[in-house]
């Protein structure tokens, strides 16, 4: 137990997907000019990955023993075909859900922060509850620095002037070097054990 | 002759104009996490660069026959299938730096500017555009990552390609090969675009005002 407990503190913020392996930028900086939106997205985000964790455990222990070759190919069309059947069931049965969460799924797919996950719990040989745990892990994590990212960004928005050269990417750059500085902190958590 | 220098200037966007990292700020996730170092970011840069012309080769010759319904899961899968031959080519040929790109190589599927080159150029253009295109971009990629891992790597360790600038007294910033130093120096570089670009923007203007004043 204190093994999963690891991997998920771990993940969540040492090793955080956003803030220290740079996965996921593309929605995070992309979709993170409102707060409520990217909570909405990092809970997508959390589910999605938990579904990927599964995926690649079945690929892992069941086909790709055969055909290790054919990893990354599968990983990806299986794990967007799984998303697009939840999508659909989730659609007909819970149109609320649907509401609030259906229109990302089919992009959160296509992020690097997915496949990486499938990639770094192969690579890392995680079991089933490993893997799920991790999942969690790096779900919450990318919530937690999206949200935080959105909160700074609509903050500086009303309360600053800025420069209009400094406005757009640049900045949003430079805030995300300083809260990934702040998570760097993180690191000296679990140095001493 | 007329083709010619389309294809020349197909070439020249990617370099400058529209630069995949500095102006359209694409393919961010290699691009930060694999240049604490000039050697990863040019080896990185090399794989992008030939998975983006594998690709925009094939997809450009197969432009007719991929269904237009499924044709972001047709690119996606051709991308894949160069990723892997990637992947295999330089865990075979380069293993040690295979080992420090690690997990990033089979994440080139997910560059989000190879997909985006397919879908607004390759699955449009003939052959010889979208290679020319994929020289570009490509082109325009890898020295933005040589850019960002030579400047992290000269202000991190005090090296560039693994060669002593500063001599023993240099006393290294060690964040900047660390990921904030890959966000701040990313933000920096993007600031430095900016100011070209506006600069250029305003001289423009001065210009177009002293000729009407004349």
């Amino acid at each position: 137990m204190g093994d999963l407990g690891w991997i998920f503190i771990s993940t969540l913020l040492i090793n955080n997907f956003v803030l220290a392996y740079f996965l996921g930028l593309c929605p995070f900086l992309g979709v993170s000019n409102k707060l409520e939106v990217s909570f909405r997205l990092g809970l997508a985000t959390i589910f999605v990955m938990v579904v990927t964790a599964l995926c690649a455990w079945v690929l892992n222990t069941y086909v790709l023993i055969y055909a290790p070759y054919l990893r990354l190919i599968s990983f990806i069309v299986v794990i967007a075909s799984v998303v697009q059947l939840i999508e659909m069931a989730i659609k007909k049965l819970s149109p609320t859900l649907f509401r609030a969460l259906g229109i990302f799924l089919p992009l959160i797919t296509t992020n690097c922060a997915i496949l990486g996950l499938a990639i770094f719990a192969t690579n890392k040989g995680y079991g089933l509850w490993e893997g799920l745990v991790y999942a969690l892990g790096a779900g919450m994590g990318f919530t937690l620095a999206i949200v935080l990212m959105a909160g700074l960004r609509q903050e500086c928005e009303k309360t600053m002037e800025m420069p209009k050269l400094i406005r757009g990417f640049a900045f949003n750059m430079i805030i995300s070097g300083i809260l990934s500085m702040a998570f760097m902190g993180f690191a000296g958590l679990f140095s001493s054990s | 002759m007329a083709k010619e220098q389309h294809a020349y200037e197909e070439f020249m966007k990617g370099l400058w104009r529209e630069n995949p990292v500095f102006v359209q700020v694409l393919g961010l996730c290699p691009l930060l996490a694999v240049t604490n170092s000039a050697i990863n970011g040019l080896a990185m840069g090399l794989a992008s660069f030939f998975v983006l012309l594998g690709s925009s080769i094939l997809v450009s010759l197969l432009k007719k026959h991929i269904p237009k319904q499924v044709r972001i899961s047709c690119f996606i899968i051709i991308i894949a299938t160069f990723v892997t031959v990637v992947d295999y080519s330089l865990a075979a040929m380069l293993p040690v730096l295979h080992k420090e790109l690690g997990a990033f190589i089979p994440l080139i599927v997910c560059n989000c500017l190879i997909l985006g080159r397919m879908e607004a150029f390759a699955s449009r253009n003939t052959l010889r555009m979208s290679i020319a295109d994929a020289f570009g971009m490509g082109a325009g990629f890898l020295y933005a990552l040589v850019a960002l891992g030579g400047a992290r790597e000269i202000l991190g360790v005090g090296e560039f390609f693994g060669i002593s600038l500063f001599g023993p007294n240099f006393d290294p910033w060690v964040i900047m090969i660390l990921p904030p130093g890959g966000f701040i120096t990313l933000g920096v570089m993007l600031l430095f675009f900016n100011w070209i670009e506006q600069r250029k923007i305003n001289l423009d203007k001065q210009i177009a005002a002293e000729e009407g004043a004349n």
